[in-house]
């Protein structure tokens, strides 16, 4: 059964739609990543799912049980939802101890003491900050404070588990270790979680599933390889990993999967988009693009595929060349010889996606 | 831990605490309703009686006063003392902010605390203090030989006179704003600046005014709003050189009581709440236009080095201070000392029969001691219970119903105190369908000082609320807490400093109020600005000295008190300290 559902949900401040007819279904225990530009509504997508913000349009509900729906005037407050949230400012209270602001969720629920530091602990101990219960939340480092949020939220037993760009303030390092932390918690208790991201890197390091949002849509949801191999349409095809979409003109489909395609002089053998084939059969292919990823193209004298070399960037063990190879047109690939800017250079493609460009007008 | 995401669809209740959720929601709006009462309704009551002529809707007091030569000149005198002072206001006020809060100069606690005196000794005691000081009869100049010849006229009873003490008055007003928002000022800004080459007079006119502006500006604005409201300076310097202001001329005009008065009185009030609003208007149109919001690391106080300069600025801002606070206050004590008003003071003459007098002769010192006592304390303790919750509504729940308050709760406080004390008799002499009076009892009072000063107490805890990240307080709401929990647990610890705070200037400003109670007193209900005027007006100065004497020490002494055990309070508490 899915746990989370939201169904045609739209949030408007003012003249603008943040959030715009989403519809999004998590199963309960599903590792989801929503990934996109800032600014593109993840957050309020995420203050929608909690409760601070009420829909102007659509349904949410939480294990079948409706929570929101402004058409029958239902709208179930934060504090009634058992959903447990993490802040990207990580909003401890600066007055109480750590094990204060960790307990603080039983002390509502009106647990006993013995009861409650028991589970205080056990929360402190998951996340490595047994040590630090009686201080302040000023005297941690910003990984600790971010540990102790979750502890917060962890020793409520939530529903799921809501994080907002918790890692958006941790150096590189720090954010290695706090991914990990997560994951391990993920498979440990195994609550559903929704992280909010616009890291591309930790949304497909860490989510079993990705839903890719542009301008208060949902782009794509599917699992990181799928979103990285198969993107639906343009936005997502830029947004999620390197490489580059070329259009394309000349498409012979073999079946529903693939096709070959004409570049320059080359012909490739690509994957192509069940949805494309379906159409090519009413319209025409003229807006067909195809999404090359820079493992998938290399450099061979004997490629067919001809360009110059634009730029070429050393990054540790390889180099990534950029090769115009049309007028504007221009491939990012790897090699692992350094070449000269302005060098001509034959490649071979042995994958690609093909997809309708023109997707994202219609959404 | 165990699984946690597995369903618990478990929420008893659900619908039915939702529904008690919204409502205790609404019941925080209900808190706007005596709000309304109190710091409203009176001053709309006020206006009614001025478009009212014997019952019937008419402009006809409009006509007469504003037709009247001589409230054109006492508006004329009102806006060039209150302009004139605002000026001086600016210049003393201004100064000590910008070198106490940038430079090096050293004792800058020291400095905070004296130059804060002034603005808590009422201002009729600042009056009563400056015309002994300067006049012929002169105790301290008598003492040393230099008072002007008897018969010759009073400096201070002139224009210039009361501005110069308004000025006074209220540059710790223009201090305190300031230096506000200069400590907000980020050293990166200016060491940005000096990097860029700018030095001396061109940091000082091109980087760092143009940056605190907005503290300058609001500074202003409120110095020049409490100055065209000020009575006590007014009335004490201009009454005997027959110099009018807006205050004196409505004082006046009730004391010659008739059928027309409160008409008049009534158009007079709203001449002058007008121009304040006029000023808070031009206010927020200057600083809207000016967003600097500051950036950068903010805390770390800038030390500009003055060099070989300091003990010179030093020397300077003592000197200062010495002139505005230690001498008039000598004066004062010099007065309450002398035998009899006029006489020479000297060594051997000194009596301390004055104090004598007030403290076990005359049973209304004491009266008055405690009746502003408990009045300034009651009104702290009530304007900051009502004013938590009423900030959080401001702040968190904003509405056209809350913006219309947020402007309407500055009114009782800009007007003149006389004009909001007639509202309060208009309104309370006999309220409707219980038919109990309020006049001639502390209750009065009490109301008119919980309309004056719940701005004063609701500001400091309306900017904490509004600087408090809105996640502390849903990361309760997510954690399960409903708004009586969210606010008792994590809002109120976090905004009690800034509560403290506004309680502390509310209970030091009602402490030495004068003007509201002024017309609000009965027998038996003096206030200690009352009582202080009393004895003033009926030639009495001597004791009314001595009285002033107690007044000051009292209110230093409760300064001290809190500024000894600022160490222990939480960090803000005490206001001349944030
Ligand atoms: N309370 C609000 N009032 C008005 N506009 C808002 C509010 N919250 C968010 N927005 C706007 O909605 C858009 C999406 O914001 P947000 O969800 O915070 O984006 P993200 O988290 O993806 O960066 C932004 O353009 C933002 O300006
Ligand atoms: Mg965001």
């Amino acid at each position: 059964m899915a746990d989370i559902n939201l169904s045609r949900i739209s949030k408007c401040f003012g003249d603008y739609r943040a959030v715009n007819q989403v519809s999004l279904d998590i199963a309960d225990g599903e590792f989801v990543a929503l990934l996109g530009p800032s600014g593109c509504g993840k957050t309020t997508l995420l203050r929608l799912l909690a409760g601070f913000e009420a829909p102007d349009d659509g349904v949410i509900s939480l294990g079948g049980q409706v929570v929101a729906d402004p058409q029958s005037n239902i709208m179930v407050t934060p504090e009634m939802r058992n959903l447990g949230i993490v802040f990207q400012s990580y909003a401890l209270w600066p007055h109480m101890s750590v094990a204060r602001n960790v307990g603080y969720p039983l002390e509502v629920r009106g647990l006993g003491r013995a009861e409650r530091d028991c589970k205080i602990k056990a929360a402190l101990d998951t996340v490595a900050l047994g040590p630090y219960a009686d201080r302040s939340p000023s005297e941690l480092s910003g990984g600790q404070r971010q540990r102790v949020a979750l502890a917060r939220c962890l020793v409520m037993e939530p529903r799921a588990v809501l994080l907002d760009e918790p890692l958006a303030n941790l150096d590189v390092h720090l954010r290695e270790t706090m991914q990990q932390a997560f994951l391990d918690f993920h498979r440990r208790t195994g609550a559903t979680m929704i992280y909010v991201t616009h890291d591309q890197a930790e949304a497909m390091a860490m989510a079993d599933r990705i839903a890719v949002m542009d301008k208060g849509h949902i782009r794509q949801m599917a699992a990181p390889e799928t979103l990285y191999r198969e993107p639906a349409d343009l936005m997502v095809a830029g947004f999620v990993g390197a490489g580059a979409v070329l259009p394309i003109s000349n498409v012979s489909i073999h079946d529903d999967r693939t096709c070959s395609v004409r570049l320059g002089d080359a012909d490739v053998a690509a994957r192509i988009c069940p949805n494309l084939v379906r159409k090519s059969n009413t319209a025409q292919l003229g807006q067909a693009g195809i999404c090359l990823r820079p493992e998938d193209v290399w450099v061979d004298d004997a490629g067919a595929l001809r360009g110059s070399v634009e730029d070429c960037v050393y990054l540790g063990g390889r180099f990534r060349l950029s090769v115009r190879i049309g007028r504007d047109q221009s491939l990012p690939v790897y090699a692992n010889r350094r070449a000269r800017i302005g060098e001509q250079v034959g490649l071979k493609v042995s994958d690609g996606w093909v997809f309708d460009r023109m997707q994202d007008e219609a959404a | 831990m165990q699984a946690t995401g597995r369903l618990r669809g478990f929420l008893p209740g659900m619908t039915a605490s939702t529904s008690s959720n919204r409502s205790s929601d609404r019941l925080l709006y209900w808190l706007l309703l005596p709000v309304f009462v109190v710091s409203i309704l009176p001053i709309m009551r006020l206006g009614f009686e001025g478009v009212m002529v014997g019952g019937v809707p008419s402009l006809g007091y409009f006509q007469d006063v504003l037709g009247n030569s001589t409230t054109w000149q006492a508006t004329a005198n009102s806006l060039y003392t209150a302009g004139l002072g605002t000026v001086i206001s600016l210049l003393i006020g201004g100064s000590f902010a910008f070198l106490v809060a940038l430079t090096d100069v050293r004792a800058k606690a020291a400095l905070v605390f004296c130059f804060m005196i002034p603005m808590m000794i009422p201002p009729q005691i600042t009056a009563l203090s400056w015309v002994q000081l300067t006049g012929p009869s002169s105790a301290l100049l008598n003492a040393f030989g230099i008072a002007p010849a008897m018969g010759a006229p009073q400096p201070l009873y002139s224009a210039e006179g009361i501005a110069l003490l308004l000025g006074i008055q209220h540059a710790s007003i223009v201090f305190l704003t300031l230096r506000a928002n200069l400590r907000m000022l980020p050293r990166e800004q200016i060491e940005a600046a000096r990097l860029a080459g700018a030095r001396g007079g061109r940091l000082w006119w091109q980087i760092i005014l143009p940056l605190t502006s907005p503290g300058l500006i609001a500074g202003t604005a409120m110095a020049f709003v409490t100055a065209l409201g000020n009575f006590g300076i007014t009335a004490m310097l201009g009454i005997p050189a027959n110099y009018a202001t807006l205050p004196t001329l409505i004082y006046q005009k009730l004391a010659g009581f008739g059928p027309s008065v409160l008409g008049e009185v009534s158009v007079l009030a709203m001449l002058i709440g007008a121009i304040a609003i006029c000023g808070v208007a031009l206010h927020h149109r200057l600083v809207s236009k000016r967003d600097y919001r500051l950036m950068g690391m903010v805390g770390r106080p800038l030390d500009i080095s003055l060099g070989a300069r300091r003990p010179l600025v030093e020397a300077i801002l003592w000197a200062v201070l010495v002139a505005i606070l230690v001498v008039p206050l000598l004066a004062l004590i010099a007065t309450s000392l002398v035998p009899a008003f006029g006489v020479k003071l000297n060594f051997d003459n000194y009596s301390f029969e004055a104090f004598r007098e007030v403290l076990f002769v005359q049973p209304s010192t004491m009266r008055a001691f405690q009746n502003s006592f408990m009045l300034s304390v009651g009104a702290s303790l009530t304007l900051i219970l009502v004013c938590l919750p009423l900030a959080y509504v401001m702040v968190r729940r904003p509405s056209r119903l809350t913006k219309l308050i947020n402007l309407m709760v500055e009114v009782p406080y800009a007007l003149p105190g006389v004009v909001l004390a007639i509202a309060c008799i208009l309104l309370f002499i006999r309220i409707p369908l219980l038919d109990v009076s309020l006049y001639g009892t502390l209750g009065i009072i009490f109301i008119a000082y919980l309309a004056r000063f719940l701005v004063i107490a609701l500001r400091p805890v309306m900017n904490s609320f509004s600087q408090l990240d809105p996640a502390l307080e849903e990361a309760a709401q997510a954690c399960g807490a409903g708004l009586g929990r969210r606010l008792r647990d994590i809002l109120l610890p976090l905004v009690a400093p800034a509560a403290a705070a506004g309680a502390l200037l509310v209970f030091l400003t009602a402490f030495n109020e004068l003007t509201v109670s002024a017309l609000l007193w009965s027998a038996g209900n003096e206030t200690l600005g009352v009582l202080i005027f009393n004895l003033d007006d009926s030639g009495d100065t001597v004791l009314a000295s001595a009285v002033a004497v107690l007044v000051v020490l009292v209110v230093i002494a409760l300064m001290t008190g809190f500024q000894l055990a600022s160490r222990r309070l939480p960090k803000g508490v005490v206001p001349w300290q944030t």
